[in-house]
């Protein structure tokens, strides 16, 4: 902009609803109501935070994102304010740092987050913050994910000046049955004890003591047990509040972590799980603002042990003849007979019950299957509870909305299946993904009235015990897949580690079973993986109209209207 | 009643204004609603209440008024801070929380003159809109709050509080809400979080303050004791005469207490400026003891910057004067790198070792840290321990450096005042008196390890350079 120009950089950012904002010697834009600390991690120049959380109240406690703030001159009264050859006004700094979480840019604002008077900040209370903590590393469970550890390393001073005795506070406090404390690792951050009272709304954790001796702790007679207790751990930004299922396990630096969803209800929360090799360590929230903002519930954070559970089926088995005891068999000739069998089954006997926690693609590739095999039956196990007001969705299943939108049409009811069943009208059954001992209803004698049961499961249970033909799936972790969760959002399942000894992808099992029963659908025949179903079913469903597995990313995409909201979404979407 | 006797004693010094302290340990006075009514009380109330609320905040204002709990703020400006157009309920809190070490001026209010504040509160509320103000006072009152608790209860049974005071239609509710002894809640935005019955941590300011978020999420005035009972002195005296009084931008009385090592300690009324820190001293406070003389002031509660009665000071025109020359005014001792703050003046003579004085500031300002920012909560022990070991011979020089270091990295990074409050005296004290600090210390020392953790620390984490 040339000096003789007459509208300034205010006014262009005013009619856009935006301000100018100097960050580090260069101009940017932002919207009204940005808090400092935001602005500058947008445009790469980094904050460090302790206490602040983009989803909790502003405690502006740690001291730690003080930066430089000028701005431009109070003017007296009349005087004309002087603009440079930008058009922006000369910015005066301030010789006092202020807080970058609490304050919000402001119209020609200038920050430096560069400096002496930020570097003097930061390493100042960095070395506070060192001055009392134990400096145990090397047995604490935070060290790589660590923020403490982190500053240091890049704005502390490398040495202590502190020779005093250090203070003394708990450790190892068992806070509640998930979550462990150790005080004198705390940096009295309170993250932990704002979520717990503004997100979860317990108030069970607090702090006592003051000065050096102020630690968190439980109110009297209180645990930590709420089931969001584990975001405590998350949200820790050091290594006091360690969870303890994942505690001296892993280092964390040796984990993988791959973005996936969480499966344990409609919700469809947004996770990361954390691998090495072939086990699952730990899973956390993902961040996704439409679904499960930062949290996730802890009864499903800490449902991922069957993975590598002693239960996995590892190879394929067969019953060869009736009585006969299973044995293992493998892929080609357990899925050849399979194939000869199925087609013995008279499809009007024959019934499928399919899982609502399958795949899309699964879901697809079966009703493939029924339509190769002409069933006419085919119905899902519905899992219908109480939400919990938060997070946890009433339905038990991941992905009612795609079983409803795959196979819904030419769904018949569970209750006639298994009258069916029961009566001896149906004497074949497909059990894809579902124990149709457990809640479908069907007790172990009437499973003996079938003539033929074939099941697709990843792990050891009733229908398995009894089943002619066990084809070992996988779980979530071992494939890719897309599930389209109760408010109609369709999500990715990402593979994390490989299949479990000789356990295959759901998908590929039933495409290769398609193909052994004669269908010559070529594009089943080419698929190389899941992935390149999206795009196949993309063609079919309305709803999937245009997508691609790329094109849905790691945060989804909703899809379908259904009308069902998430509570703590709309708490959080209503707060702001 | 007209003739003010005071008990033996407890005379006025000449050079004394008594305004607020008019009816401190004055014979036959007691703190009964009676014996105000008697002396003239409440009557002030009657009239203040038939003006318009904004001519009390223009009465003020004119009078220049500034806060007296430490920070001498404009107190009609801080009114004027409700925002306009406020549809939420004002509230007014009295801040009686009165901690600072070396200040003892409101307590005599509230134990022997409870009805003056009650008075003056009221036309506060009234100019500010307030119908329900609170009467903070710290735990470590316990008298004082049975007092003011019954003169509360007789002033509403007189209908001066309650429903439509006095036929005027204001309602006022006051209510006495006691603290828990921790010198933080005299901060307003701690106080406030300790009426919500919240753990009293400071509340971040910019960019609110109180004046527009506080009680409860509405406008909130917090003043002191004595400058709601300088309010009614306004109201007395009109704003004008009182801004006649005192120096130019300080005007009124001011009460100072005077602690240490003086022959008469104890609390002195003087209109602001009027005398000098040596004619304090000297004169009002009788000297240094015997055989004794003066070494350093504290002119404003602990903690405001401590003086040294030896150093040459340059006067604005630039002729030298001493510390005893400076005008007992917020701007004289401003001017001079101190701070009249609460009027606390600690005075400490020859005998008197400072780093074990700046041992014993930091011993209570270690203690009282609330804990919840960093600097504050981590320095304050850590200064705290540098001056035990000074006294106790284990410190080496370079240690002092690091205390006035671990000092400066306090100030100005903390979420309130606390730390200013704590790193002021040591800051100070060394700028001051650096070389008493020195004697102390012995080079040898910083070779030694001086606790377990730093010796285990040298022993696996040192390198061998």
């Amino acid at each position: 902009m040339s000096t003789t120009s007459t509208i300034l950089p205010k006014d262009e950012a005013a009619a856009q609803g935006e301000l100018n904002v100097q960050i580090n010697g260069t101009w940017h834009r932002f919207a009204p109501g940005t808090r400092i600390a935001d602005a500058c991690n947008t445009v790469g120049a980094h904050v460090p935070c302790f206490c602040y959380h983009p989803k909790l109240a502003i405690a502006g406690s740690c001291r730690m994102c003080l930066v430089e703030q000028g701005m431009p001159p109070r003017l007296a009264p009349g005087q004309e304010p002087s603009y440079d050859a930008q058009g922006y006004q000369p910015l005066q700094w301030m010789p006092r740092a202020i807080i970058a979480c609490a304050n919000t840019v402001s119209e020609n604002m200038g920050i430096r987050t560069t400096g002496n008077i930020t570097a003097e900040a930061r390493r100042g209370v960095l070395e506070f913050l060192l001055s009392n903590h134990p400096l145990d590393c090397p047995i604490c469970d935070q060290a790589g994910e660590c923020k403490l550890q982190e500053y240091s390393s890049d704005y502390g001073s490398g040495t202590s000046r502190f020779q005093e005795e250090k203070t003394k506070k708990g450790k190892n406090i068992d806070l509640g049955p998930r979550v462990n404390l150790d005080q004198e690792r705390c940096v009295l951050c309170h993250r932990c004890v704002r979520f717990m009272r503004d997100i979860v709304g317990e108030e069970v954790l607090g702090a006592v003591g003051r000065g050096s001796n102020c630690a968190i702790s439980c109110y009297p007679g209180l645990k930590l047990d709420s089931n969001y207790s584990l975001n405590t751990v998350d949200l820790c930004p050091v290594g006091a509040l360690t969870s303890k299922d994942f505690r001296f396990k892993m280092r964390v630096w040796f984990l993988k972590s791959t973005p996936s969803i969480d499966v344990n209800c409609g919700t469809g929360s947004n996770i990361s799980i954390w691998s090495r090799e072939q086990e699952i360590y730990r899973l956390t929230p993902r961040q996704n603002d439409q679904v499960n903002s930062c949290w996730m519930p802890d009864s499903h954070r800490l449902n991922y042990k069957y993975i590598n559970a002693e239960e996995r089926i590892l190879n394929p088995t067969v019953r060869t003849d009736i009585g006969a005891p299973q044995r293992e068999s493998t892929w080609d000739a357990c899925l050849k007979l399979s194939a000869e069998q199925l087609q013995k089954c008279e499809a009007s006997k024959t019934a499928i019950i399919v899982s609502a926690r399958m795949t899309n693609e699964e879901l697809y590739l079966v009703r493939a299957l029924a339509k190769q095999l002409g069933i006419k039956e085919i119905a899902s196990v519905s899992r219908k509870g109480k939400s919990d007001g938060m997070l946890i969705s009433a339905d038990g299943n991941p992905n009612t909305t795609g079983e409803q939108m795959i196979i819904a049409e030419k769904a018949t009811a569970l209750e006639g299946i298994c009258s069916g069943i029961k009566s001896g009208r149906i004497t074949a059954l497909l059990a894809l993904g579902e124990d149709i001992t457990a809640e479908a209803g069907l007790s172990a004698d009437n499973i003996k009235n079938l003539d033929y049961l074939l099941t697709l499961a990843h792990s050891k249970n009733g229908t398995t015990e009894l089943a002619d033909v066990t084809l070992p799936g996988v779980t979530f972790a071992e494939k890719y897949g897309t599930m389209i969760n109760v408010t109609g959002r369709i999500q990715r399942l990402n593979q994390a580690i490989e299949p479990i000894g000789n356990s295959r992808d759901d998908w590929s099992i039933l495409r290769d079973l398609i193909i052994l029963l004669g269908s010559e659908d070529e594009k089943l025949a080419a698929l190389k993986s899941a992935r390149d179903l999206v795009t196949i079913m993309a063609d079919e469903f309305a709803a999937m109209a245009g997508l691609t597995w790329g094109s849905i990313g790691n945060d989804g995409k909703a899809i379908i209207s259904t009308g069902v909201t998430i509570p703590l979404i709309e708490r959080e979407q209503a707060s702001k | 009643m007209s003739k003010i006797n005071y008990l033996p004693g407890k005379e006025p010094h000449p050079s004394e204004t008594r305004r607020i302290f008019r009816n401190v340990d004055r014979e036959g006075y007691n703190p009964s609603i009676e014996c105000f009514i008697e002396d003239g009380g409440y009557k002030l109330l009657a009239d203040a209440l038939k003006k318009q609320p904004s001519e009390i905040i223009d009465e003020v204002k004119k009078s220049g008024l500034r806060g007296r709990g430490g920070a001498g703020f404009p107190t009609g400006v801080k009114w004027t801070f409700i925002p306009r157009g406020n549809t939420k309920p004002v509230y007014l809190i009295c801040n009686c929380d009165e901690s600072e070490p070396g200040t003892f001026k409101d307590r005599f209010v509230v134990h022997q003159d409870p009805h003056q504040l009650i008075e003056g509160m009221i036309i506060s509320c009234f100019a500010v809109g307030a119908h329900f103000g609170v009467v903070y006072m710290r735990e470590e009152f316990p008298e004082a709050a049975k007092i003011m608790q019954k003169a509360l209860d007789d002033a509403k049974s007189k209908n001066f509080l309650g429903k439509d005071i006095l036929g005027s239609g204001f309602d006022l509710e006051i209510i006495l809400h006691r603290g828990a002894g921790a010198y933080i809640c005299g901060e307003e935005t701690s106080l406030i979080n300790s009426i919500e019955g919240l753990r009293p941590y400071p509340r971040i300011k910019p960019p609110f303050f109180p004046a527009a978020i506080g009680l409860y999420g509405c406008p909130t005035i917090v003043n002191n004791v004595e400058s709601l009972c300088q309010v009614r002195q306004v109201m007395e005296m009109g704003g004008e005469v009182f801004a006649q009084t005192g120096a130019p931008r300080s005007p009124g009385t001011r009460i100072i207490g005077v602690s240490g090592d003086v022959k008469r300690p104890g609390y002195y009324e003087v209109v602001s400026g009027s005398i000098t820190f040596g004619e304090l001293l000297n004169d009002l406070c009788g000297g240094p003891k015997e055989g004794r003389s003066f070494k350093a002031i504290i002119p404003g509660g602990s903690s405001s910057k401590v003086m040294r009665c030896d150093a040459q000071l340059k006067a604005a025109n630039g002729s030298p004067m001493s510390v005893f020359d400076i005008a007992l005014d917020l701007d004289s001792i401003a001017a001079h790198g101190s701070m009249s703050g609460s009027g606390g003046v600690i005075v400490m003579d020859d005998s008197r070792s400072m780093p074990k004085v700046l041992n014993n500031l930091n011993r209570f300002y270690a203690w009282e840290s609330c804990g919840q920012c960093t600097p504050c909560r981590e320095g304050n022990p850590w200064m705290l321990k540098l001056t035990n070991r000074m006294l106790s011979g284990n410190a080496a020089p370079g240690d002092v450096d690091l205390l006035k270091d671990v000092a400066d990295q306090i100030c100005g990074k903390t979420v309130c005042a606390f730390g200013e409050a704590c790193a002021w005296p040591t800051q100070a004290f060394i700028a001051k008196f650096r070389e008493e600090f020195v004697a102390l210390t012995e080079p040898i020392n910083a070779l030694k390890p001086h606790s377990d953790e730093a010796r285990a620390a040298r022993q696996f984490l040192g390198r061998e350079d």
